[in-house]
């Protein structure tokens, strides 16, 4: 290899210079286009019919608030876990994966009850169709997300990450956020909205 | 460090270290293993034109059946299916794969770079293609094909109405082949910004790949759009929720929305690519740089961003209110502008410059002629009141046509003659290419001009048969007449390339005299494509000598060899400074292995087998944690060299 | 119609005299004109439209015009040149002056399509007439709307409307997504399910005019025609009255045909004055009074009807109303009753 180059510049990828985060930066972007168009969905019949729509106007929020608030949480905590990596606390690190994990698991729960308290179902109507779909591809993102944190905890485990090189943790944590900030919109969507109608 | 002569090619000694680095084992795992960007190239463009001559041969069974008045050559079931599957097979499985197969092939070599970003999704994004047009198909080849056009509206492709799988293989394969689309379209647009040669900053980009950049871009933010669409009208079809059917609170036009956010600016990624490539070509073959490089690249993406805001003029018959018809209208009008100032450039780089006239140049030139007479046809139906006599009229698939096959299938034609030399090292014979040429261009005309006058007779679009007395009988005669002229001419087009694989001239590694980066390697490239990675001054690396760029020499030798294991340079985003040394994976069976386990799960889906989609959901999620492991040779390892 | 489009009053004249021999032409041609052309008007809104349509198509084919010979002159130029020019040069003035002269015309275009929209978008007047056209696999049905719940008249695939006056249709679709065209009166407007648009046609004069389904519905999309016929006002109310009028009761020699019908048919079909009630299919009061059957399938005598009640599958095929395997004598039976029906 060139001397110019050898002693100058990286081999491989070094956090947001790698090449596999601008793919994520890609991803994250059509996946979000993907929620826009499922959102619109929505939007769009609401136009249609109005408030008379919403089979009910103060959709309870005795599970989704605090579901809401513990992936919140977990965002902190995958944070708290990419510091620790920076720092090169392994363990720090591994609790955060494993933390956020726990919290990603409890949200997936919460949901399942949270669906099976439904007034209404996938078939009930256009709203129920609707609701059930679009939380539905989030929760399909989260477990994705699990699957990811699962490898990322293996692989921190393994010794894989030192402070400089750890972009598929900086790829993990950022899909994570980007889940979270998808809940929000599809929290004001069919838990808010309604009442601020 | 020597600087080489730019303008006086000599073949750069080869390299056997990199040779055996970059080379793919032989035999059929080895072939089912590469990632080489050449390689799968060439499968996109052999894959693209196997599917062209299905979608032609459904395109000629319908013109037997048109050709005269009331005819029984097939059943209105059997139409119906005929002229879906060609609208489906021609707009997403010929035309955007063809220029997949060019860009693959081309823009490392374009960038100065030894491979894309990602080439095992560049890999997979292949595989995924001829799975989801393999399983599409299936479903055409059981009687079941897609029958409610390519645009496939609600309600007639409801349960209700539509019954059978048709709508469910049209719809579960399209939501595939979005996956890899979207994942092509990620690699170009990453490859674009990480990996281009040093000192290629972003005015210095080749023109052609401004397209498919601005389609990759656009791709990646409305692909989504139809895989949505497809996804709530399966759930509807098999789970009844009620997301287009009126009597569940659903509403048709919901589809049509999705459906045409999406497809709009899909028809500007299956053209700009195309564009890029008659600009690319018309201004070697002028043997002068583009006229307007500058504008013509910011157009291209103009072109795309006011591709977004159209979408409703598919819609105007709907009942939508007229001031939203006044805006899309307005928008479907005013993109002419940057199309027309493409179309100037080349008319002005031609009247500069001095023409070659080969084979290729007939080809680009005709673009234009086509280009334009399809954007005036767009023009007239921009406009709302006109359309409304004019939409679903054969004056739109006389339009369609124009700009589908007049931009896209013939600068592709022109790209097949003016890059077989550089990917086989052989010439195609020129003369042939002119009987070829010609054949395509009066056939074609023959076929789609005279459609204008059917349409504005108002003989309407996707009919199985009409009636004598409306005055369509002749020019219906003609068009079928004409189909079969221009299909001779395709024909003629693979005979050629045939013969050129068998016996054409020897090429060299520039005979065009071209000035980009590609021109400067041997014909075919090495596998590692360039013995060192240049470092480039300049647009037109290889015409430095003769044209006026100042002093900066671009440099072809510059000890950049890169060759401890598969290694490429990564380049900032503008500048194109040197930022990393990627490490390139190698060949692997993941990409494949992967995109079995897709299919396999979609065929769960179709035939509502969970064990099957849950079997090969856990092969597809084992293939992509393989995939993502961390190695230690592409350095993602703590602790590794550097 | 010029005068509607508030134009500058000192441009009315000239456009008036542009426009004044086209339409003239076109309305002379009509009846010659092939059915479906949309190149000849013979309607309020279609008039609008036309001199937009023809202004469009000549601009569209002087453009290619002009654009095939710069690139034929340039490439016969070029040919002979022994040195390349200047990068850029004059060149790129060209360009801009290329498409600072395109995007001028396309204004243009886009402000006369605008006016001609918001014309052609609302009627002008109140509408002399409200029909619910209904399209649904694969035939149309009418519905003539009136206060007087006994003048309200449904029928079939050839209506008839005023002549000279504003018409309005309100289009529902029945099951997909249909579209209404009569090309020589008016643009095309969607019958879609769970809506009602709102379209108006005007008729400047008696004729027939022809129309046709124009968004794919189907099997049978391609045989899924109508007919608009413009009376002069008298001659339509002299029409309305008679089509609201019931059947008479048939004759000894019919009775059996009448039976037959009201037996096999009356589920799906209505006459009014016999028994068969049914709406699922075409109204068939007057039936005679149309000139094809099948929406525009097959013409309308007594051996097509007899053909089509044999076997409406080999006709058109798909079409929703069944085999029902009658005998021949049932079946002339009932195609000599329908006959009859006037």
């Amino acid at each position: 290899m060139s001397a110019v180059v050898a002693d100058a510049v990286p081999v491989g990828g070094v956090g947001r210079r790698s090449v596999g985060w601008w793919g994520l930066v890609t991803l994250i972007a059509t996946e979000a286009a993907l929620f826009a168009y499922l959102l619109f969905a929505y939007y769009y019949i609401l136009v249609q019919f109005g408030p008379a729509w919403f089979p009910e106007r103060s959709p309870s929020l005795k599970l989704a608030l605090p579901n809401t608030i513990v992936l919140l949480i977990s965002s902190a905590t995958i944070r708290w876990a990419e510091r620790g990596m920076r720092r090169g606390a392994r363990g720090m690190a591994l609790g955060g994966i494993a933390l956020t994990f726990l919290l990603g698991l409890a949200f997936l729960i919460v949901q399942l009850f949270e669906w099976k308290a439904k007034p209404y179902s996938l078939r009930s109507g256009s709203y129920g169709s609707l609701y059930f779909t679009i939380t539905g591809f989030h929760m399909a993102h989260v477990t994705a997300g699990l699957v990811a944190l699962l490898l990322l905890f293996v692989w921190c485990l393994k010794g894989y990450f030192d402070t400089r090189r750890h972009v598929p943790l900086l790829i993990g944590a950022a899909y994570w956020h980007f889940v979270d900030v998808v809940w929000l919109a599809v929290f004001f969507t069919f838990y808010l909205l309604p009442r601020l109608w | 460090m020597s600087t080489l002569d730019a303008h006086v090619i000599e073949p750069a000694p080869s390299s056997g270290v990199l040779e055996k680095i970059w080379a793919t084992p032989p035999g059929i795992l080895g072939w089912l293993a590469s990632v080489d960007h050449k390689s799968i190239g060439k499968r996109y463009l052999v894959t693209a034109f196997l599917f062209l001559a299905a979608g032609g041969i459904e395109a000629l069974v319908m013109r037997a059946q048109l050709a005269r008045p009331d005819q029984h050559v097939v059943t209105p079931d059997q139409y119906n299916q005929l002229f879906s599957m060609h609208g489906m097979t021609m707009i997403f499985l010929y035309a955007l794969p063809v220029l997949s197969g060019f860009s693959n092939y081309l823009w490392p070599l374009l960038f100065g770079a030894r491979d894309m970003a990602f080439p095992r999704l560049n890999a997979a994004s292949y595989w995924m293609y001829v799975a989801a047009g393999l399983f599409t198909y299936a479903g055409f080849a059981m009687g079941a094909g897609a029958n409610d056009g390519w645009f496939n509206y609600a309600p007639n492709s409801e349960r209700d109405f539509n019954p059978g799988l048709n709508i469910d293989f049209y719809a579960l394969g399209m939501i595939f082949l979005g996956v890899s689309t979207t994942v092509g379209a990620i690699n170009f647009v990453v490859t674009f910004f990480r990996m281009r040669a040093p000192g290629m900053s972003i005015e210095k980009v080749p023109i052609m790949t401004w397209g498919t950049l601005t389609a990759s871009a656009a791709n990646i933010l409305v692909i989504p759009a139809v895989s949505v669409a497809f996804f709530l009208l399966w759930l509807d079809r098999q789970y009844g929720t009620h997301f287009f059917d009126v009597a569940g609170g659903g509403q048709p036009l919901l589809w049509q929305h999705l459906f045409w956010m999406f497809g709009h600016p899909w028809v500007y990624a299956v053209v700009l690519p195309a564009i890029g490539m008659t600009s690319e070509g018309l201004q070697t073959l002028c043997r002068r740089p583009l006229v307007c490089f500058e504008a013509v690249a910011l157009a291209t993406v103009a072109t795309m961003v006011l591709g977004f805001g159209v979408w409703v003029h598919h819609m105007f018959a709907t009942g939508l209110p007229a001031l939203a018809l006044s805006f899309f209208s307005g928008a479907s009008i005013i993109i002419a502008v940057p199309s027309a100032l493409a179309v100037f450039a080349w008319i002005a780089t031609i009247w500069t410059g001095r023409p070659i006239i080969t084979t290729a140049f007939l080809y680009f030139a005709s673009v234009i002629v086509l280009f334009v007479i399809g954007g005036v046809s767009g023009f007239m139906t921009a406009s709302v009141p006109v359309d409304w006599q004019l939409t679903d009229t054969y004056f739109v698939v006389a339009h369609l046509h124009y700009v589908l096959i007049g931009i896209n299938l013939f600068a592709v034609a022109g790209g097949i003659y003016h890059w077989f030399p550089k990917m086989t090292g052989r010439l195609l014979d020129e003369r042939f290419g002119r009987w070829t040429f010609w054949t395509m261009f009066v056939g074609f005309n023959l076929a789609f001009l005279p459609m204008h006058v059917t349409g504005l007779l108002g003989m309407p679009r996707r009919v199985y048969t009409y009636a004598s007395g409306f005055g369509w009988d002749t020019l219906n005669l003609v068009t079928s007449l004409g189909s079969l002229v221009f299909a001779a001419g395709v024909l003629m087009l693979v005979i050629a390339v045939l013969r050129g694989l068998r016996n054409g001239a020897p090429a060299g590694a520039n005979p065009w005299d071209a000035p980009t980066l590609e021109w400067s390697v041997p014909s075919p490239p090495p596998t590692y494509n360039f013995l060192e990675i240049p470092i480039v001054a300049s647009r037109y690396p290889l015409w430095e000598r003769t044209i006026d760029h100042g002093a900066a020499r671009s440099r072809l030798r510059t000890e950049l060899r890169l060759e401890a294991g598969r290694e490429t340079l990564a380049t900032s985003a503008l500048d194109a400074d040197i930022d990393l040394v990627m490490k390139m994976p190698g060949d692997t069976l993941a990409p494949l292995v992967l995109t079995i386990g897709m299919a396999l799960a979609f065929v769960g889906l179709l035939l509502h087998l969970a064990w099957l989609t849950i079997a090969a959901a856990l092969v597809t999620l084992a293939a992509l944690v393989a995939w993502l492991w961390p190695q230690r040779e592409l350095a993602q390892i703590a602790g590794a060299p550097r | 119609m010029i005068a509607r489009m508030r134009l500058p009053s000192r441009w009315r004249p000239a456009i008036a005299a542009c426009a004044a021999p086209i339409l003239f032409a076109q309305r002379a041609a009509a009846a010659a004109q092939p059915p479906l052309s949309y190149l000849r008007s013979a309607g309020a809104k279609a008039d609008a439209t036309l001199p937009l349509t023809w202004g469009l198509l000549a601009i569209s084919i002087a453009v290619v015009v002009i654009v095939c010979v710069l690139v034929l002159v340039a490439i016969a130029r070029a040919r002979s040149r022994t040195a390349i020019a200047h990068p850029d040069g004059n060149a790129s003035a060209w360009v801009y002056i290329g498409v600072g002269l395109s995007s001028f015309v396309l204004v243009c275009a886009l402000v006369w399509t605008v006016r001609v929209l918001a014309f052609v978008n609302a009627p002008a007047g109140r509408p002399a007439l409200t029909i619910e056209v209904t399209g649904q696999q694969w035939w149309w049905k009418a519905r003539y709307l009136d206060n007087d719940a006994s003048k309200v008249l449904t029928t079939a695939n050839e209506f008839h409307i005023p002549a000279g006056k504003p018409v309005r249709i309100e289009l529902i679709g029945a099951d997909v997504i249909h579209s209404f065209w009569v090309p020589a009166l008016a643009g095309k407007t969607d019958a879609i399910p769970g809506q009602v648009n709102t379209a108006w046609i005007e008729a400047s004069q008696p004729g027939r005019y022809h129309g046709q389904c124009t968004e794919y519905c189907g099997l049978q999309h391609a045989h899924m025609g109508f007919d608009v016929v413009a009376d002069a006002p008298d001659d339509f109310s002299k029409w309305l009255d008679a089509q609201l009028a019931a059947e008479p009761a048939a004759t000894d020699a019919m009775k059996q045909g009448q039976h037959e019908f009201e037996f096999h048919c009356g589920a799906c079909h209505t006459v009014r004055g016999t028994e068969a009630g049914g709406t699922v299919g075409p109204d068939l009061t007057h039936l005679m009074s149309r000139q094809s059957i099948a929406a525009g399938a097959a013409p309308n005598n007594a051996g097509m009807l007899a053909a089509w009640i044999a076997n409406p599958q080999a006709i058109k095929p798909g079409t929703r109303m069944p085999t029902l395997g009658l005998s021949d004598p049932q079946i002339g039976d009932i195609a000599a009753y329908l006959a009859t029906l006037r």
